[in-house]
């Protein structure tokens, strides 16, 4: 496996693993931020994997304790990472997880459901039933706090983002963008066409993991009835 | 306790930021102003992890119901305790039933308060910041409000020694007869100094020299999340589809429309514009004491230099922080 180094400002670096989205680039990425997390480094702040590479924060007052007065702090991360990357096993793949996600879809929950089946010829129920069909994966997490960038949706129901953008999202949403479906964790702004709602909260910041999705989490839609949707929210509050 | 009589524009409880949740997309929120905050913390003897408060151009209105070693740094929003001015950058001992003002903007935008001991509110996922779209961290995931009570933890060993050398039980303040000298609170020119971003090399001709050397104006849309700017457009050579991937605070993106943003404590944890430049770190502060409506220039810095500069100034603060420490062994 290759990689290469590249300054993101003064405090953090890119850990570039490829150029393309793949699911092979995102386990590779997975692998490799899973082992940087694990190996606990005094002047490792924290780490930002995302489709094609890595960001590593590094304390750069830490990291000029340790070094050489003539060498950079970026120079010294490049080289310690570059020793640790080499002691990664790649051959074992990592386990996905797989998360279901109930979405009532149409009605007040999906307002561009309609749109969406038209601007493909489709019918609102084709639509759910090609979503819902669908075998999605998360390869990053970003944008808003537990934001999946989901891979894997069908072409067949594609649609551009909403000319002018909506204020206000509601939390939970399921929205389609191009050739992306993802979830609003939390109420955004957003031009994404909204299909449904899951009853799922994705952001739970009082929990040790605040966020249900995680980056290489494989997901699947679980289409649900308006009265099941009101159940299920019951019992998560 | 103190007390908020009047909120002020924007006044929130934020420390140095909320690290390691960024790969959950978690906001790294966190003060603007590093520099700043840092120093109002050492100024009363607490660590630099204690929460500050970080108030907005217009500041709040403070009671406070039992003696406090304070501290403000930042930008000068004049501020005054029982209408008499008091002065930033040094520690100022309050006794109880006193009340901070702030009278009239001077200069900056962001002013700092630390209170020895530090403010009683609960970790976020190991953070104080508040971070505002998500209603979590700080006092009660909010900006301060009319009526709100904040209560004080236990101070240092070094705080109440501070306390000790300055309290005058028949004064409403005493200030320090010492500040932090100007050359560590003041920036050394007002150009703000960018290291080339991972996309510079896109850019076409003219919008790399635009960059360097015409002005561009903080727009006023500009909020903690990021500065808007106004001036001349910047393009790509070609047309290039990105691949989203992590920013980092002072990254100058640009999005479709050619004007740039500079992303600051609020910003999103990843970006899919490209990078034209990143904002050195040890300039950070200057930017973030810009207000809306002001210009900036922008220099050019190697890498190299802003990382060897940017040692320098933890250097700086740390020998000040121990000389505090010594001062009041």
């Amino acid at each position: 496996m290759k990689w290469h180094f590249c300054p993101l400002g003064d405090q953090a670096l890119l850990i570039e693993l490829g150029d393309q989205i793949s699911s092979e680039t995102q386990q590779q990425i997975q692998m490799f931020s899973n082992f940087l997390e694990d190996q606990r480094l005094p002047w490792m702040k924290e780490c930002i994997p995302a489709y094609t590479n890595i960001a590593v924060f590094y304390d750069i007052w830490k990291v000029s304790q340790l070094c050489d007065k003539e060498q950079l702090p970026y120079e010294f991360v490049c080289a310690e990472l570059n020793e640790l990357l080499k002691s990664v096993d790649t051959q074992n793949r990592l386990s996905s997880r797989k998360i279901d996600i109930p979405v009532c879809y149409g009605g007040e929950f999906g307002p561009d459901l309609h749109e969406v089946a038209r601007l493909n010829h489709l019918t609102p129920d084709e639509v759910i039933e090609i979503h819902s069909a669908g075998d999605y994966l998360v390869h990053m997490i970003g944008f808003a706090p537990g934001f999946p960038f989901i891979g894997g949706m069908s072409e067949k129901i594609a649609a551009p983002r909403r000319k002018s953008p909506r204020l206000q999202i509601p939390a939970r949403t399921v929205g389609i963008a191009g050739m992306q479906t993802g979830v609003y964790p939390i109420e955004t702004p957003g031009g994404w066409q909204l299909i449904g709602r899951t009853p799922i909260e994705l952001f739970t910041p009082q929990e040790e993991m605040p966020t249900l999705l995680r980056a290489g989490d494989r997901i699947q839609f679980k289409p649900i009835s308006f009265d099941e949707y009101k159940q299920l929210e019951a019992e998560q509050s | 306790m103190i007390e908020i009589k009047k909120p002020g524009l924007l006044s929130t409880l934020q420390d140095l930021g909320r690290t390691g949740y960024q790969k959950y997309g978690v906001i790294a929120s966190g003060v603007m102003d590093q520099d700043a905050h840092k120093i109002a913390n050492m100024l009363v003897g607490n660590t630099e992890e204690q929460p500050t408060l970080e108030m907005t151009l217009i500041g709040p209105r403070i009671v406070f119901h039992e003696d406090c070693l304070i501290s403000l740094c930042g930008g000068d929003i004049g501020p005054q305790i029982n209408g008499q001015q008091v002065g930033l950058w040094k520690p100022i001992w309050v006794n109880a039933g006193s009340e901070l003002t702030f009278a009239s903007y001077k200069e900056g935008c962001r002013t700092y308060l630390a209170i020895a001991g530090g403010f009683d509110i609960e970790l976020v996922m190991d953070s104080y910041a508040t971070y505002l779209r998500a209603h979590i961290g700080g006092h009660n995931g909010r900006a301060l409000q009319k009526g709100d009570r904040l209560t004080l933890k236990e101070k240092s060993s070094l705080s109440k020694k501070m306390i000790a050398s300055l309290k005058q039980p028949d004064k409403p303040f005493v200030e320090a007869k010492w500040h932090i000298p100007v050359q560590m609170r003041r920036p050394s020119n007002q150009r703000i100094r960018v290291i080339e971003g991972k996309q510079f090399s896109l850019f076409n001709k003219e919008s790399k020299i635009a960059l360097f050397n015409n002005p561009y104006k903080v727009a006023s849309q500009s909020d903690r999340m990021g500065y808007r700017l106004n001036g001349s457009a910047l393009a790509l050579s070609e047309e290039k589809e990105m691949i989203s991937e992590a920013v980092a605070m002072g990254t100058i993106q640009v999005p479709p429309d050619g004007q740039p943003i500079i992303l600051m404590a609020d910003r999103q944890t990843t970006g899919g514009y490209p990078k034209i430049g990143q904002v050195a770190s040890i300039d950070l502060h200057v930017l973030a004491q810009t207000k809306p409506g002001e210009e900036v220039y922008f220099e050019k810095i190697s890498f190299t230099e802003a990382q060897k500069l940017f040692i320098q100034k933890e250097q700086r603060l740390y020998e000040y922080k121990r000389s505090i420490q010594i001062k009041y062994r």
